[in-house]
């Protein structure tokens, strides 16, 4: 084959990647272990496994001098974000290239009314499901409604995405406000993201629907990609175009949903957004913008929650912030590429 | 697996014989008595055309006279209000084997500016119509490698589409289409915003890709090109004003018709 020519990524280059890319899978696995050993922590060996986290978890805050490892709920929280770091940029390297990035704000605060149609239930009838629930299938709702609105306007349209993010908000703050003297849930966890708004429930739903979401976007890659570069190409190939497309904004609105509890709806497009642009900086194909923004996502995830947990401060500006300056780094970093690339090739 | 391997008909005699071959092979496309709006303004109102297997149509019209709306209802990428559309002999609506076309539009060029995707990356799409979510075998790359040889490219494969001239990116959509094993190509005005040099190279290879029997429909605005590379022409202001083989449209008064003087249009069906 003829397919190596002297400007592709350097082998060295590729192996930083993939060794980046093992390590991330390597603790989405381990924090979905948590979330199964937490869940199972009653049935024989898991309850030794369990107590041997917790201690471990003690250890690890003696060694650090901090108060946080000990504690199952960091736990959830973390696993949530490190899960979101995945997932998010998975999703967001389609949406970006496809100009869709508001899309993501757009159903963030659908979910947003869904949480306030939750707390709604749960104040006037006693309804005591998980509120991600209720938000989870508001926000496919939503997404649904935004897919066909857009199929009806023959665009990804500003217009009919500002009226479903205004009038979906609009929605979710009457409705909060109607209910503020039935229920005591602090809804600013879910605007602005915090670490304690992580609920066992939403650990393990951000589980379950992470596994959904990374096996869609691996199954579906190529079309997702063909329809991505050229849709146009794609109706002619044949793809089922609608179907991806309707198939792209309920991983979105899936995706949200989880991020939503670390993050909070008013930051949760960032992790759609920042770490894909950061990567389409300095990445020389497509498939090393996913990886790279894969990587970026954890990198701000992580780099997040230490920020956070040091300093005191919420989760999600945390992230963002983080995943900003990775992203003026890429920035940096791209010039000098360039400058490299043009002298090698 | 190379075209050559794959494909007898690249070895199928010019373009001449295959048009005397069509009581056998049903036409390309057959456009019956269509009619397209927008809203209520008629971009294509009772077009009717063929094109055959082997056949180089080149599609010429003013601005705004519906070739890009008419090329759209040719893939099914539009539903006419009225007439039938056929590919390969099947209803559009109905046609799935989308490897057989290879669609370049008109907003090739300037697409994915941004997004980071290499030349094999664009050209390996052309296989997804086959492969669809599954693996791609090496048959598959084989496919890739051919046709990035075929236009000239395969030194370019591992290059962002980005970074290349105008000629070099119509070059990997060329590449995309024959690593689909196209039979129809698709090409809406490819050279806009490409240098003439490259612009004549781009044309030889149309002409070579057509003399292997690879069927090609060209909007193009240089009414020179058309007449020297299109075996027929379709001239259309919103009606058809000509179609038929290119040494009877130069002779014809259809493009000063269809330009803008008051002219007799062409109804013809088959």
């Amino acid at each position: 084959m003829t397919s190596v020519t002297s400007v592709e990524p350097t082998d060295r280059r590729r192996t930083v990647q993939v060794v980046g890319i093992g390590v991330t899978a390597l603790l989405a696995v381990g924090m979905l272990s948590f979330l199964v050993l937490y869940w199972a922590q009653d049935l024989p060996v898991a309850r030794e496994l369990y107590a041997g986290f917790r201690a471990a978890g003690r250890g690890a805050d003696a060694a650090l001098g901090t108060n946080v490892f000990r504690h199952p709920f960091m736990w959830q929280s973390l696993s949530t974000g490190v899960l979101v770091g995945v997932v998010a940029p998975l999703v967001g390297v389609f949406l970006v290239h496809r100009e869709m990035a508001l899309i993501g704000e757009t159903l963030a605060h659908t979910a947003f009314a869904g949480v306030a149609v939750g707390l709604l239930l749960t104040s006037t009838t006693g309804w005591s499901g998980s509120l991600l629930l209720v938000a989870l299938v508001v926000a496919i709702a939503g997404a649904l409604g935004v897919q066909w609105l857009t199929e009806h306007t023959d665009a990804y349209g500003d217009v009919p995405i500002a009226i479903m993010l205004s009038g979906s908000f609009a929605v979710g703050t009457l409705i909060i406000s109607y209910g503020r003297g039935l229920t005591g849930i602090n809804v600013e966890g879910y605007l602005f993201g915090n670490l304690a708004v992580v609920t066992v429930e939403g650990a393990r739903l951000m589980g379950v629907l992470s596994m959904v979401v990374v096996a869609a976007i691996v199954l579906t890659y190529k079309p997702l990609l063909f329809i991505t570069f050229d849709e146009q190409a794609a109706r002619v190939a044949q793809l089922n175009v609608t179907g991806y497309n309707a198939l792209l904004v309920v991983l979105t609105a899936v995706v949200v949903v989880g991020a939503m509890q670390v993050l909070g709806v008013i930051l949760v497009a960032a992790m759609l957004v920042v770490p894909v642009a950061a990567a389409s900086q300095v990445a020389r194909s497509f498939r090393e913008a996913t990886r790279l923004s894969v990587l970026f996502g954890q990198l701000s995830v992580l780099g997040g929650f230490a920020l956070a947990i040091r300093l005191g401060l919420p989760t999600g500006g945390s992230i963002v912030v983080v995943a900003i300056s990775i992203y003026l780094g890429a920035i940096a970093l791209s010039s000098s590429s360039i400058r490299a690339l043009s002298t090698h090739g | 697996m190379s075209r050559t391997e794959t494909r007898p008909r690249s070895k199928r005699a010019k373009r001449s014989d295959a048009r005397s071959q069509t009581n056998t092979v049903p036409p390309v496309v057959e456009i019956t008595d269509v009619t397209f709006a927008y809203g209520d303004a008629a971009a294509v109102r009772d077009v009717s055309l063929t094109v055959e297997a082997g056949d180089f149509l080149g599609l010429v019209g003013p601005n705004g006279s519906g070739k890009t709306t008419l090329l759209h209802l040719m893939l099914g990428l539009l539903t006419p209000d009225e007439g039938t559309v056929e590919l390969f002999g099947e209803p559009v609506d109905a046609f799935d084997d989308g490897g057989r076309i290879g669609y370049v539009s008109q907003k090739a060029t300037s697409q994915g500016g941004t997004m980071p995707v290499t030349v094999r990356e664009c050209v390996t799409m052309g296989r997804y119509a086959h492969v669809g979510r599954g693996r791609l075998t090496d048959a598959d790359r084989d496919a890739v490698d051919d046709a990035l040889k075929t236009v000239g490219i395969a030194d370019l494969a591992g290059r962002m589409l980005s970074e290349l001239s105008g000629g070099q990116k119509q070059r990997a959509y060329i590449a995309r289409a024959l690593a689909s094993d196209a039979d129809l190509l698709a090409l809406d005005e490819p050279t806009v915003g490409v240098d003439a040099e490259s612009r004549d190279a781009f044309y030889a290879l149309l002409d070579g890709l057509n003399d292997d029997g690879i069927t090609i429909v060209l909007i193009e605005h240089d009414i020179g090109v058309v007449t020297d590379r299109a075996s027929r022409v379709a001239c259309i202001n919103t009606e058809l004003y000509h179609h038929g083989d290119t040494a009877s449209f130069v002779e014809s008064d259809a493009l000063a018709e269809a330009y803008g003087t008051t002219g007799q249009v062409v109804h013809h069906h088959h």
